[in-house]
């Protein structure tokens, strides 16, 4: 699924616009350490978690991940947000919380298309 | 090919820059993007290492047809006990780094699975130095 698509599907908020939007998205993970995330996603992967600075991206796009979703109203700091511009990793938010949104994605990835 | 990077302690801002340099040139090269994704994860944790305990370092990269070699140098506390800080899940990181999702414990387990050859020394007061090879034939 596109990050696009995801995006309509679940009412998203796309905090870097028009940016990597057509993302393949192959998987997720769901974790707020980073070296966690740094050992244990697969390029492609969407990440779900409440952390929001700079950082975060530097490991989606060393990891090669499609996107990354804040959850619970979180907000990107400006350097992540300017960062994930950039590099074309778009950056999503989502009033959900994690066990909620990660849910919803699992079911969505999983549908035959 | 070498290349020499400079790390302030502190500078989370631009944690993970020597990572990406590299993995820009290992593209460049046509490296297996198995080896390239193992020898990401090392660098940026080392590097990370750097800026979360040392007050400074220094990183340099060599490569050449059959391996890349990192050594990441610092000025820093040291550690004390190697095979304690090894271990998954020991941490001596601040709260500050801890709560950015730092700190984990899990930077030097993931530089070991992710590295053919590690070398750590460490004295106490002065520093540590942490070398990683990876070869580009698994031969």
């Amino acid at each position: 699924m596109k990050v696009a698509e995801l995006i309509t599907q679940l009412s998203l908020t796309a905090f870097t616009g028009k940016a990597g939007l057509d993302r393949e998205i192959e998987g997720g993970y769901v974790s707020d350490l980073l070296s966690d995330v740094m050992g244990h996603s697969q390029a492609g992967q969407i990440w779900i978690t409440l952390q929001t600075h700079k950082n975060v991206i530097a490991i989606a796009s060393l990891k090669d991940l499609s996107a990354v979703i804040l959850v619970k109203g979180n907000t990107p700091g400006e350097e992540a947000l300017a960062q994930a511009i950039e590099e074309g990793i778009p950056i999503l938010g989502t009033q959900m919380d994690t066990f909620e949104i990660a849910g919803r994605i699992y079911n969505l990835l999983r549908q035959p298309s | 090919m070498h290349f020499r990077y400079k790390i302030e302690g502190g500078d989370f801002t631009n944690a993970g820059s020597t990572a990406s340099a590299v993995k820009k040139v290992l593209k460049q090269l046509n490296i297996d993007p198995v080896i390239i994704k193992r020898t990401v994860v090392g660098i940026y944790e080392a590097e990370v290492n750097i800026v979360a305990h040392a007050y400074n370092g220094v990183i340099d990269v060599d490569i050449d047809e059959n391996r890349i070699f990192a050594r990441f140098e610092d000025a820093g506390p040291g550690i004390p006990d190697i095979t304690k800080a090894m271990e998954e899940g020991y941490s001596t990181a601040s709260e500050i780094v801890r709560e950015m999702g730092f700190g984990a414990g899990m930077g030097l387990s993931n530089i070991k699975n992710n590295s053919d050859k590690l070398e750590i020394i460490s004295q106490v007061g002065k520093g540590t130095t942490v070398e990683i090879t990876n070869y580009f034939n698994s031969k």
